[in-house]
């Protein structure tokens, strides 16, 4: 007979490990948020509560023109990944098995299995040349690389939710001589609309949180807000740091709640 | 299949391409090409001001592990190469052990909450996965600086009275590493162990195994699936980081990542660049192809990604 207590799934000392691990997990991030209301300039000690580092951030050029820049890219990123997304979604789900899907599925894939830096690398070379041979240097070359690397984080969701839609309402407004382009908009559109939405705010946050693509794309004076913090964290940080950060990540988690109870199983 | 079905089934085929088409096209131009035009960069000329001069040469490929001697022009085994190399496979294989000794318990105990407070876990795993991965990084960082909240701690207990240098090293890269990238070991693990059978524990302890062989021969075995899965979905990333080393590791102690960006600016060296790249696309495609064989042979587990 088992001791009092006992349960089997229990491990000693996992429960403990866990909470350590949340707790590691969010104290820095808690950490950065409280201090971006520091008064002071400092990072660690506490002096008081201020909006202080949210207006300069707010009142400084260089930021403000990187929020407008990412915001930008973003939105235009995400709008073209998820339309290209939702056609492929359209084309690789719901028919009989055809030769190539599964090229068309890794090709789609494809950026999530390659190294950030080594696409990267490639933009870098190919952007170059362009760049040379045509003397545009707009944010057209970081808005297509965005694009292309949001789609499968626009795809993915969406043929989740493709796969869980059956054929039979489509049919059943063929049957009533529905055009496809009717059957389409009036049905299939309503219906894929949660899966559209949250593949588009899954691209829109990978888009924002950029790095190292952008880093090697960007044409002098094109900083998003991630690469104008990459720059700033080379120099004395100031609590303007925090605040900028607080901010992106406020906006982060409202999507991510947002995509949460959009994706979330209807009972 | 009569002549119907068949044509049926042709303009279903064709339509998936038709659809697919134009993702493809973009994916192929700012994804897929540009990688060919890598391969193509790395057997050229370096141009002396960077970019490459259109001559064929291996000296991108040789110069991944020997450097030519600037007196007597002979090839010599590059030390400082091998060093970058051996840490960034060093630090991701430590990275990889870290979050899983830290990852394991932390999957097992969501799964093993109740249903309600299981999503509620879960979710408090997922905002860090999906958090910008620079601001996780600065964050870490803010903790270890000299003027941190660690440091600034321990001066205010008194127990030190300078304040201990834990940034610009291996062990912040590390540090950092570990906790960026532990979301991506506790999901794969997570899938893997909330589809595990406790009755089997149930069964082990009726036969008077201890709760450490209970561990050993029925747990780890049945979710070793999720450990393959989180050990790369881990592995993978760590090997080709570069914002973490960067930010936390200073200049000095690069990664393979850091390393390819330097061929690309000071460094002057496009074709040596290019080698590297490529070499480490190989490295991952190789990983992530054992990672899709054993999912596929070993069914369950690592639903994830």
């Amino acid at each position: 007979m088992a001791k009092p207590g006992f349960t089997v799934a229990h491990l000693p000392g996992f429960a403990t490990i866990a909470v350590g691990v949340f707790v590691c997990l969010y104290l820095p991030i808690i950490t950065l948020v409280v201090y971006s209301f520091n008064g002071g300039s400092s990072i660690a000690v506490w002096q008081e509560f201020s909006f202080r580092w949210y207006s300069v951030a707010w009142g400084n050029e260089a930021v403000k023109d990187a929020t407008v820049r990412s915001l930008v890219i973003a939105l235009s990123a995400s709008a073209i990944a998820t339309v290209l997304a939702t056609f492929a979604a359209l084309g690789t789900t719901r028919r009989a098995p055809y030769r190539g899907q599964t090229f068309i599925y890794v090709m789609i894939n494809q950026p999530l299995m390659v190294p950030e830096i080594v696409t990267a690398v490639a933009l870098l070379i190919i952007f170059a040349s362009i760049k040379v041979a045509t003397g545009y240097h707009g944010l057209g070359y970081l808005i297509a690389a965005h694009s292309a690397f949001c789609i499968p984080f626009a795809y993915l969701p969406i043929r989740a939710r493709l796969e869980g839609m059956d054929t039979v309402m489509e049919t059943a407004a063929a049957d009533l001589y529905a055009s496809a382009w009717q059957t389409f908009r009036y049905v299939t559109l309503p219906l894929l609309a949660p899966g559209i939405a949250a593949g588009a705010m899954l691209a829109f946050v990978i888009s924002l949180d950029d790095v190292v693509i952008t880093e090697f794309v960007k044409s002098g004076g094109q900083d998003t807000l991630p690469t104008y913090m990459l720059g700033q964290l080379r120099r004395a940080v100031t609590p303007e740091v925090n605040a900028i950060s607080s901010a992106l990540l406020a906006l982060t988690v409202a999507l991510l709640t947002a995509f949460f109870l959009l994706t979330r199983k209807r009972d | 299949m009569s002549l119907a079905e068949e044509r049926q089934r042709k303009t279903s085929a064709r339509n998936g391409w038709l659809l697919s088409a134009p993702a493809l096209i973009l994916l192929t131009l700012a994804a897929s090409g540009p990688l060919l035009v890598v391969l193509v960069y790395s057997f050229l000329e370096k141009g002396q001001y960077g970019n490459v001069l259109w001559d064929f040469s291996t000296d991108g490929w040789t110069g991944i592990l020997f450097s030519r001697d600037i007196f007597d022009d002979t090839l010599k085994l590059a030390d400082a190469h091998l060093t970058i190399f051996w840490r960034s496979v060093k630090l991701s294989f430590l990275t990889t052990i870290i979050t899983f000794l830290l990852g394991f318990p932390t999957a097992w105990f969501i799964a093993t909450r109740t249903p309600a407070h299981r999503a509620i876990w879960l979710f408090l795993i997922t905002i860090p996965f999906w958090t910008n991965l620079l601001i996780r990084t600065f964050a870490i960082g803010e903790i270890l600086r000299s003027e941190g909240l660690i440091n600034t701690a321990l001066i205010r207990l008194g127990i030190i009275d300078q304040p201990i240098q834990m940034l610009y090293n291996d062990g912040a890269v590390l540090v950092g590493m570990a906790y960026v990238y532990l979301p991506l070991m506790v999901l794969p693990l997570y899938s893997a162990i909330e589809r595990f059978d406790m009755r089997l524990l149930e069964a082990g302890y009726d036969l008077f195994a201890s709760r450490m062989q209970v561990l050993r021969h029925i747990i780890l075995p049945i979710v070793k699936p999720g450990i393959i899965a989180g050990s790369i979905l881990v592995f993978v990333p760590s090997l080709g980081a570069y914002v973490t080393p960067r930010i936390l590791g200073g200049g000095k102690n690069m990664m393979i990542g850091n390393f390819i960006e330097l061929q690309f600016g000071q460094g002057r060296n496009w074709p040596l660049g290019a080698a590297l790249s490529m070499t480490l696309l190989v490295v991952v495609t190789v990983a992530l192809l054992f990672y899709v064989r054993t999912l596929g042979k070993g069914g369950s587990g690592g639903g994830h990604g």
